[in-house]
């Protein structure tokens, strides 16, 4: 940890966000806010039909509209389409092809076919009823399970419908598994759930023809991949690429990448001339922007007779949908690999497979890969039951201990010491009072009432350094009245990195967090934006070291002023004054004033100015931990799950702004307990998605939503501030902490969920199936 | 296209005029001719809650009314709910000290509603409050510092009253 900041004077503390003021009087930026001088709108057409050829596409009347601009369709746009690839993704690797706009044949329901520009939003869609076209169905590809063995192939140019398929064998596997006392095996399958930001994706382009400059507005994650993807999309430098950053309304992995309609509008914008906005609408969001979680695991486990983890070999299957927003990516690969997580495990085997299927891309969704600890933890309260012992017991005979650490898993990651898994477990059971509980819930059955408790612990690879993700930078600049900017390529949607920021920034350099203000997008520098659980280590650490280089020169120049010795100085709350004698100080302004304005006066040699850049590079891996427990009752006459507590016990190392680290937790265990119980982006046979509004894309609301409890554990990281990264975790575990607390409550049925949403059908349909009924 | 038809209302206390065709919804009026940004679209189908606002003093949605509906009544949005521009509304300050936003996109919705829903019930009980507040969909906190903020915001306004 850093030694030369002051003393934390605001790192740790709920300080009220920068943010709020303007947002909860209606006074925030967002995209749709952006008005410009001739702006159009855009609006897109989009398939009816899974898999269909286009066999006629007429868009004159169409054009002939009044107040209709132009109308495009793939053929007008698709020369653009070598450029499309992001960052992530390696142009050598398979991948479907590119395209803005379907041209020649309709690949998912909601697949863009045909693009209209017109004076208003109202306009532009009153064309799309004009635009004739007609497709001639084909058979689609709808059930992932199936779709490597179909004949009929959702990308013909690629041959076939597997997308990847990694298999890991171990040998070492096969003599754990042959003197095993028990081998257990379950296949684990998640449903397709999507992002849902409150604000859908939306984005305003704006050529200046001449100087060749794009100005453009987007809601987006990732300023810094809008400005190097649109520039290679429109064939111009990243110098001419003004990307704004405003306030962004959610995202959750949904505006890390550029999709194909904000490349269209990018493209259009340029043909045109004129600026051109397009705001998804929530039905486009929800059957085209991405979609998630639809993925299986067979988990075949060895177990020894105390309960010991032999061994384990997965087999994982996902599907990436038509075109996966930001590029085919192997997150099963990671599910697998991540598989053993928190326990001794042994020796682990893995396949890690991904489809295409006729239906919305798959993209990243807060903890893209959290298939391994809805597997693992599902699968280790299902080896209780089997063998007969306490699933808190089990996982306590398992876990990684303090002494067991630094600990090389199997599966090739490593972990450090600074992880507390067994400190989480036992800090949440003592917090839900676990034996309590299990006695109310003896009591309880004996009344014919059925409760439930599940748990799940997890280690989550936060913050990872490498390739495009391993850095972020800060530009940090003390103005001449001693106020601070800040410039970095973060792209906070909700996480309060303006007030986070502001908060190290503060202790790092000396000042107040409100005399700090973060800017991110143009004329930052480069950056892989917020997501991942990336912001707090990687950008924060950035801040810091920036933060650190002025304030050494600001104590120089001081020390300087004062005649005193630089040892001597301390610096807080934008003053600097001589320890033990606040009386001889000296502002902030004041050092500043002279560092710009009078550079004459600076120590020999001091270079003018007070800014200073700092470019962090993050270690491969910063590891969070956490254990959820939450408990249910469930009505077995209606099938209704009510959850009762709800407790979180997490370790994100050093919180910088605890009220934070809590907003962040609550929200993704809420987004857990929608996706267990109640979301579901649910296809037909035919690939129709049956969930195109918010009546039957079920998002959980206050009702549906206990009380949370956070408890802390906090083992500093090896980072320069001790944190962790946390914004995934909550919806890591939240999902196999609420399914084992319902299949706990299922048990007298003698009923094995294996599957969710655990909604009342499926519930009752669980009990119906029940042995003793 | 249809005829203009012409529109005048009373928005957070001055009168706007303008004009539009008959399907030219509330929201939009009040967004793009009003300049009340603060009213956001979530879903344009009445779920969400993010575009509330308030109409003669009832909570509405402001994506499920056309303009027209609203011609000549006096509207409430969340830019309209600060005194001044130091002070925020109870509601709004209790949305901030109990962290009851995050992206803030929903935040003017609720900000309404909640003001409304205490209008009609000043000493909820959780249960009510959590009932009340249901109509509005958050992605980002878990509604544990919205629900939060209801009841700071509930004993700060009976407290005013009282004083």
């Amino acid at each position: 940890m850093s030694q030369s900041a002051a003393a934390a004077r605001y790192v740790g503390q709920s300080v009220k966000r920068l943010e709020d003021p303007r947002l909860v009087t209606g006074h925030g930026r967002y995209v749709d806010d952006i008005v410009l001088p001739g702006m159009l709108h855009a609006a897109f057409g989009r398939s009816d039909l899974a898999r269909a050829t286009i066999t006629r596409l007429d868009t004159v009347e169409a054009e002939a509209l009044d107040g209709v601009y132009a109308v495009y369709t793939g053929a007008d746009l698709n020369s653009y389409n070598d450029s499309l690839r992001a960052s992530l993704h390696s142009p050598e690797s398979p991948a479907p092809p590119a395209n803005m706009l379907a041209e020649g044949d309709v690949r998912f329901v909601g697949d863009p076919y045909v693009m209209v520009v017109a004076e208003s939003r109202y306009i532009a869609e009153d064309a799309l009823d004009l635009v004739e076209v007609e497709f001639e169905p084909l058979e689609a590809v709808v059930d992932y399970e199936i779709a490597a063995e179909s004949e009929h192939h959702v990308h013909p140019e690629l041959g076939g419908n597997l997308a990847h398929d990694l298999p890991v064998p171990n040998p070492a596997t096969d003599e754990a598994f042959e003197n095993a006392a028990h081998t257990i095996t379950e296949t684990w399958h998640q449903h397709r759930q999507t992002n849902v930001p409150m604000e859908t994706r939306g984005i305003v382009a704006s050529w200046q023809p001449h100087a060749g400059v794009m100005e453009v507005w987007a809601s987006t994650q990732s300023p810094h991949e809008l400005q190097l993807v649109g520039a290679r999309v429109l064939g111009i430098g990243e110098h001419k690429m003004v990307v704004h950053f405003g306030d962004v309304g959610g995202g959750f992995g949904q505006k890390m990448f550029l999709g194909r309609e904000d490349m269209a509008v990018l493209v259009v914008a340029k043909l045109l001339g004129s600026p051109v906005k397009w705001i998804e609408d929530r039905r486009e969001n929800l059957l085209a922007s991405n979609h998630a979680r639809i993925e299986q695991m067979t988990v075949k486990m060895a177990v020894g007779e105390d309960g010991s983890f032999l061994a384990a070999d997965l087999d994982q299957l996902e599907d990436d949908g038509a075109y996966p927003l930001g590029g085919p990516a192997t997150p099963g690969a990671m599910a697998t690999m991540l598989y053993p997580g928190p326990y001794r495990m042994g020796p682990v085997s893995w396949r890690a497979r991904t489809v295409y299927t006729n239906t919305c891309g798959r993209g990243a969704y807060r903890g893209p890969w959290q298939m391994e600890s809805v597997a693992r933890e599902q699968m280790i309260d299902r080896v209780a039951r089997e063998i007969g012992m306490d699933p808190l017991e089990l996982r306590r005979r398992n876990v990684l201990r303090p002494e067991d650490l630094p600990y090389q898993v199997s599966t090739g990651l490593h972990f450090e010491t600074t992880i507390s898994p067994e400190q989480t477990l036992e800090q949440a059971a003592e917090m839900i009072g676990y034996d309590d509980f299990r006695a109310e819930q003896a009591a309880a059955r004996e009344q014919g009432r059925y409760l439930g408790l599940g748990m799940a612990l997890y280690i989550e690879p936060t913050s990872m350094g490498m390739g495009p993700l391993g850095t972020e930078s800060a530009m940090l600049r003390v103005e001449v009245d001693g106020h601070v900017n800040v410039f970095m390529g973060t792209g906070s949607h909700g996480q309060s990195l303006e007030t986070t920021i502001a908060q190290l920034v503060a202790d790092e350099l000396g000042v107040r967090p409100e005399d700090v203000t973060l800017h991110q997008g143009h004329g930052s520098g480069y950056g892989f934006g917020t997501g991942g659980s990336r912001s707090a280590v990687i950008a924060g650490s950035a801040a810091r070291a920036a933060a650190s280089g002025v304030r050494d020169k600001v104590v120089a120049i001081a020390a300087h002023l004062m005649e005193a010795s630089a040892d001597d100085l301390e610096v807080a709350d934008g003053v600097i004054s001589v320890k033990g004698t606040p009386a001889a100080s000296m502002t902030m302004a004041q050092v500043a004033a002279t560092a710009y304005q009078n550079s004459d006066a600076l120590p020999p040699g001091t270079e003018a100015g007070l800014e200073h850049t700092a470019r962090y590079k993050a270690p491969p891996s910063t590891h969070s931990n956490a254990c959820h427990i939450c408990t249910c009752e469930l009505d077995p006459g209606t099938g209704k799950v009510t959850l009762l507590r709800y407790v979180v016990s997490e370790d994100c190392g050093v919180l910088i702004n605890p009220m934070v680290v809590d907003g962040q937790i609550a929200g993704g265990v809420v987004q857990g307990i929608g996706g267990v119980l109640y979301e579901h982006a649910v296809y037909d046979e035919s690939g129709n998605p049956l969930a195109s509004t918010f009546l039957d894309y079920l998002l959980p609301t206050a009702a549906e939503v206990p009380d949370l409890e956070c408890g802390h554990v906090v083992v500093p990281s090896d980072t320069p501030g001790g944190h962790k990264g946390t914004g995934e975790g909550g919806a890591i575990g939240a999902p196999p902490a609420i399914f084992n607390a319902v299949a706990d409550a299922l048990a007298p049925f003698g009923v094995y969920p294996n599957r969710q949403p655990l909604d009342p059908n499926a519930v009752l349909s669980l009990i119906a199936s029940s042995p003793n009924s | 296209m249809a005829d203009q038809i012409p529109l005048s209302m009373t928005v957070n206390g001055r009168t706007r005029r303008g004009l539009g065709e008959p399907r030219l919804t509330l929201a939009d009026f009040l967004r793009e001719q009003a300049l009340c940004t603060g009213v956001h679209l979530g879903c344009e189908h009445g779920v969400c809650g993010s575009c509330t606002v308030m109409m003669d003093g009832q909570a509405v949605r402001s994506c499920l009314l056309f303009a027209v509906q609203a011609d000549g009544a006096d509207i409430t949005t969340v830019e309209g709910l600060a005194p001044d521009e130091e002070t925020l509304h109870p509601v709004q300050e209790a949305f901030r000290d109990c962290h009851g936003l995050q992206c803030g996109f929903c935040t003017p919705g609720f900000v309404i509603s909640v003001a409304a829903f205490l209008e009609a019930n000043p000493d909820p009980s959780d249960e009510e409050i959590r009932h009340g507040i249901s109509g509005n969909l958050c992605r980002c906190t878990g509604y544990q510092g919205i629900v939060a903020a209801t009841r700071q915001a509930a004993a700060v306004m009976k407290g005013n009253e009282q004083s």
